[in-house]
């Protein structure tokens, strides 16, 4: 049995833990139905950008949600976590009320909770992993609700605790990013004791918390004190700095850093390179998030402008294109659109998302792709031409693959399109450092287990490594590298590669 | 940091701000942009640095009031600081031993091409810089770019300075009397876009720096996106300057006023505005 497994069975022998047990019949635990989040209504909310849609659970619903939990023996929910938050612990904590108790568990593992709890596709991770999906078939505990309610309890409650911190070992090492994976990173790598700053390029902590995700999804004030909860641990951040280009690696290395965290995001978006693209209302989904969500472009108080549209596609099927087309239906668009390729059931974004889409109004037009644009004779799109797709065999990622059925185009009226195909590495990093592993799509090449790159004093994780993803897969990745760079600085090398 | 320790009006509307920024002022190199944003309700603005001294720790700076953020950023005065400087950004001028450098500068697209003109002299170059402008007191940095040139010609819309002409005529003339090797072209898209029309004529390969509306850049957001030989590309990463011969300035152009509407209340993104 691994420290780890022993660790959470001692856990889940505390007095109270076996107490709670007793008191209520599993007979009786799986009969409660599942909680159901309560909702902005959907005519409200679609007049306000900075509104949440997801009002969170009160102390009661929580309470009885928390009853469900079987606190199992062996807690496979754990095992679909990437940061390994000791789930049942926090859960009934819940259940007994010690609400403060339950956010101090979940800040064991995670630098995050509160934006865990609000962007995590639980529905694929832990959740899938509760004995209610796997054994009984039934509606799994709502464990990100949960966590969500835990850790705005403990926030508005005003009694935030501080994890606590090693004392100082006086290294110096250095996040490049302050997304979700150097947030993580430094949390850990700050409660081992090491002098820990990260290097952020924007003006702003939080990388895609903070630019892309959307207000209505996840409030910055929540990030922002997340951050401040950092901050206290120690953590130091600095805005403004290219690490390559305001100072070098080597420089750095001068002023003592001993090792890097690279988690500098997946930077560039992806265009599809068809006719018309570059007229003028056609932009990228990271620039259209950027403007509002980073530079509040959508309120009059900013100077940075956006672009409004009447009739507004935005093309993709991820948790980026929903929140920007929900972006674009806030923003006064009658008609806010979805293009995606696929049919709806192979939508990477959550289904929570494209419900809350659906509610909003936003029109989805599948099994569909753009094949060209055009313009007035100012340069701005006002027709885009799309084709009709049908799916044929499943390509490498199990999805089944969109074919074209030939002769079957038709225009489509347009003034604002948003293109959310994805994005590719941001190259900043791997040019400042030649001797750096990347593999052909420029991501960071790393042991899986270390985060170690090709550079020995250089670790990498979040989107730079994985060319797309989650923010708790990033989380995750930021964990294993301040646990693989701590190995590092500690001496023990034979475990890395 | 971000203090800015000197300013002065070269005319009515176009302003040099020295500001304290030693890291950037250390690791920058000819070519290389900043972007600043003046106060928490200011846009992300692009600028083309002009100029820097890394034992004085201070970045030089050439801005334009075209909208709320230039007129911002130009109203701040000697101890007020910039809430946020990042750089340097852009990929370096490549300076090389061309052989005779034609250098078009218009407007304030001077100030950036101020750094390249010295760098190609040091590179020993012959350099012969033309300087235009609408009117005379539009024509800025004459003294410093005359130290780094091998020959100057000023030409004004109005003729109020130097000749009366557009830059490509002093430019032409300059192409029949001598070889040229290399140009380099930095002004208004309009004036890039002629100018890279004639050096093409005579085969002199050039180079243009992009004056693109920018968010973050670093490449994230793609605003910036230009076509180079046929094939997109995004001016703060693998710009700003390009082939002159292979941009599609036309749509440059058109880009360049993608926010005219929006621009009412809120200032524009195009300014960059050392450029237009």
């Amino acid at each position: 049995m691994s420290t780890y497994q022993e660790y959470l069975k001692g856990e889940r022998e505390q007095t109270w833990r076996a107490e709670l047990r007793k008191m209520t019949p599993n007979k009786e635990r799986t009969t409660i139905e599942r909680v159901k989040m309560p909702e902005l209504d959907p005519q409200i909310r679609i007049h306000y950008q900075d509104r949440e849609v997801n009002l969170g659970l009160t102390a009661e619903q929580a309470v009885l949600e928390a009853r469900r939990c079987l606190d199992c023996p062996t807690p496979t929910c754990i095992e679909g976590c990437p940061v390994s938050i000791n789930i049942p612990k926090f859960v009934k904590n819940i259940e007994r009320g010690e609400f403060l108790e339950a956010a101090k568990t979940l800040k064991e593992t995670s630098a995050l909770p509160a934006v865990c709890g609000r962007v995590c596709p639980q529905e694929k991770q832990c959740e899938a992993q509760c004995f209610y999906t796997q054994k009984m078939k039934k509606t799994p505990v709502a464990i990100g609700y949960l966590e969500r309610f835990a850790a705005d309890y403990e926030r508005e409650s005003g009694r935030m605790s501080v994890p606590e911190v090693a004392a100082p070992n006086g290294i110096k090492v250095a996040a490049i990013g302050s997304g979700p994976a150097s947030l993580s990173f430094a949390g850990d790598m700050i409660k081992l004791g090491y002098d820990v700053t990260v290097f952020e390029a924007l003006h702003e902590i939080g990388g895609v918390l903070k630019y892309g995700i959307p207000e209505f999804r996840l409030p910055n004030k929540i990030v922002d004190v997340e951050l401040t909860n950092l901050e206290k641990m120690g953590v130091k951040f600095e805005r403004n700095f290219i690490v390559g280009k305001t100072a070098s690696f080597d420089d750095l290395k001068a002023e003592g850093f001993a090792a890097f965290f690279v988690a500098s995001g997946a930077g560039l978006p992806r265009f599809m390179n068809i006719p018309g693209e570059n007229y003028n209302g056609i932009l990228s989904s990271n620039e259209y998030l950027t403007r509002v969500n980073l530079m509040n472009a959508a309120s009059d108080a900013f100077d940075t402008p956006v672009l409004r549209g009447k009739n507004v596609a935005v093309i993709g099927g991820g948790n980026t294109a929903m929140d920007s087309v929900r972006t674009a239906k806030r923003l006064g668009a009658e008609r806010a659109m979805i293009i995606y390729r696929r049919s709806r059931d192979e939508m990477p974004a959550r289904v929570e998302e494209v419900h809350h889409a659906e509610e909003e109004g936003i029109e989805f037009i599948n099994l569909t792709n753009p094949v060209e644009y055009f313009a007035n004779e100012r340069g701005r799109v006002n027709r885009m031409r799309v084709q009709r797709m049908e799916l044929g065999e499943p390509d490498a990622s199990g999805r089944r693959s969109p074919r074209v059925i030939e002769g079957s185009e038709y225009d489509i009226d347009v003034d604002l399109v948003v293109v959310a195909v994805g994005v590719s590495p941001n190259p900043l990093i791997p040019s400042a450092l030649k001797e750096l592993k990347v593999s052909r799509w420029g991501t960071i090449e790393v042991d899986k287990e270390s985060m170690q790159s090709s550079v020995p004093e250089l670790f990498a994780g979040g989107d730079i490594v994985r060319g797309g993803a989650t923010v708790i897969l990033a989380m995750g990745d930021g964990r294993r590298a301040a646990a693989g760079m701590h190995r590092y600085l500690t001496g023990d090398q034979t475990s890395n590669h | 940091m971000n203090q800015i320790v000197e300013k002065t009006w070269f005319s009515d509307k176009v302003a040099k701000i020295v500001v304290e920024a030693p890291r950037i002022a250390r690791s920058r190199k000819p070519g290389h942009f900043v972007i600043l944003r003046v106060d928490e309700q200011g846009e992300r603005i692009p600028l083309t640095i002009t100029d820097s001294d890394p034992e004085k720790g201070t970045i030089t700076l050439v801005v334009q009031v075209m909208g709320v953020s230039s007129a911002k950023l130009c109203s701040m005065n000697p101890g007020d600081k910039i809430l946020d400087l990042v750089g340097p950004l852009g990929q370096a001028t490549h300076i090389y031993p061309a052989g005779t450098v034609l250098a078009c500068g218009g407007g304030v697209g001077v100030a950036p091409m101020l750094p390249i003109v010295e760098g190609f002299k040091k590179a020993g170059c012959r350099v012969i810089s033309i300087l235009a402008a609408r009117t005379k007191e539009l024509i800025i940095l004459e003294e410093e770019i005359r130290r780094w040139s091998d020959e100057v010609i000023i030409m004004t819309d109005d003729g109020s300075y130097g000749r009366q002409g557009l830059i490509t005529a002093g430019a032409e003339e300059v192409i029949q009397r001598e070889k040229v090797d290399a140009c380099i072209a930095i002004g208004p898209a309009v004036m890039m876009k002629f100018t890279a029309q004639l050096t093409k004529k005579y085969n002199i390969p050039t180079q243009a720096s992009l004056n693109a509306i920018m968010v973050d850049g670093t490449g994230m957001c793609g605003a910036c996106r230009v076509t180079v030989g046929g094939q997109t590309k995004f001016t703060c990463v693998d710009g700003p300057e390009f082939d002159a011969h292979q941009v599609d300035f036309d749509e440059l152009i058109l880009r360049l006023g993608g926010y005219r509407d929006e621009e009412k209340h809120a200032s524009d993104c195009k300014c960059n505005s050392h450029h237009s």
